[in-house]
């Protein structure tokens, strides 16, 4: 009897050490990946785009991956906003990245994405992680729910981890920020068409309607080709 | 009694991993060790909470419960008494069917696994089989 309580106890000590351990390391979204780089550097790149190129109207959203209000644009009006204009040629949509400086892990979202996207997985890391936003709630850590979710999206989760671990990506997403700023992105999303911003008066989120019909009406507008 | 004993054992695992999930789930620590399994996506799903506390909490009560229940039972007074083995076979029967909840939810509504739930998962059964064959054997009784 007495050996079996002598076991528990020594048992009790393994497993609180061993929690402890496990609590104590780890931890921290890396730094490469998760902050913006000394430098800027343009490589040319205008962010991943859906639709054709022929289209007649050039959309650019400013997003926020931490951002709920993009996660909720990105989940209930652009599965609209794809089948009746992106799908039907009238608009290309562009996605640029404009990561808010209070939220914590956006930058690090978004270099997310383009680590899935350097592999062919964009758009399909974007929709993990607007739809698993959850994580935008927590405030924790999201380094292993990410790789979950770029694994989920398709993603090589060796290179995903390399191109984590050295900010790949730090200075194309830092350079789109910027370029929101000049452009006077003011929130996220923020959005343009053919340079112009959208919606400036409207105070609440524009949904696909709103888009649809602003899109029909630059279409009936614009100078016919004779 | 080498029923009880184990149940006691197999609680204290158990303990010690939902203790690690709770704590987890407060905010201690890092990013959850999970190998290549889905945990995060499992911990961070509204399906987490369960009646405003995180799921661990529960694991937390249920194991520190039937650990209680054990060590108690173990008591020499205790032994002979097999109410105390309806009493395991009652409390791991909850934290069965609790741990079927979650695993269908995990399987079939999140679409990911969680290493320690299945871990969690693979303790609480057990502790189930022994509970149920010491009340067979009339566990305690015997000593």
């Amino acid at each position: 009897m007495n050996r079996f309580y002598v076991m528990v106890g020594v048992l009790a000590a393994v497993l609180g050490i061993g929690v402890f351990a496990m609590l104590r390391t780890g931890g921290g979204a890396p730094a490469a990946a998760a902050g913006a780089p000394p430098t800027v550097t343009d490589d040319g790149f205008r962010g991943y785009s859906l639709g054709q190129g022929s289209a007649p109207i050039e959309i650019v959203e400013y997003l926020d991956f931490e951002c709920p209000v993009c996660a909720s644009f990105g989940t209930i009006q652009m599965p609209t906003i794809k089948e009746q204009l992106i799908n039907t040629g009238k608009v290309r949509w562009r996605f640029r990245d404009y990561p808010l400086p209070i939220h914590k892990y956006s930058r690090f979202a978004a270099h997310g994405a383009q680590c899935a996207g350097a592999q062919g997985r964009y758009f399909e890391m974007q929709d993990q992680l607007f739809t698993h936003h959850q994580w935008a709630q927590t405030g924790k850590d999201p380094s292993n729910l990410f790789r979950d979710l770029a694994q989920a999206a398709g993603v090589d989760l060796t290179a995903y981890d390399a191109c984590m671990e050295a900010g790949r990506f730090a200075g194309r997403i830092e350079f789109s920020r910027q370029e929101g700023d000049h452009l006077l992105v003011d929130g996220t999303p923020t959005f343009y068409a053919n340079g112009t911003k959208l919606f400036p008066n409207l105070r609440r989120l524009p949904n696909s309607d709103d888009f649809k019909a602003l899109v029909d009406s630059i279409i009936a507008h614009r100078p016919q080709r004779r | 009694m080498r029923y009880r004993q184990a149940i006691a054992l197999l609680a204290l695992v158990g303990l010690f991993v939902a203790l690690y999930l709770w704590l987890h789930a407060l905010g201690f620590g890092g990013p959850i060790k999970c190998g290549t399994g889905s945990c995060e996506t499992v911990q961070t799903s509204p399906w987490a909470v369960f009646l405003g506390f995180p799921v661990a909490f529960y694991g937390v009560l249920g194991y520190l419960a039937v650990l209680i229940v054990a060590l108690v039972a173990l008591r020499p007074a205790a032994l002979a008494e097999r109410k105390w083995n309806v009493m395991l076979v009652g409390l791991a029967t909850v934290g069965v069917l609790f741990t079927a909840y979650l695993t269908y939810v995990e399987l079939f509504v999140i679409h990911a696994i969680c290493r320690w739930c299945v871990g969690s998962a693979v303790i609480i059964t057990g502790i189930w089989l022994v509970a149920v064959s010491g009340l067979r054997r009339n566990d305690g009784m015997m000593e």
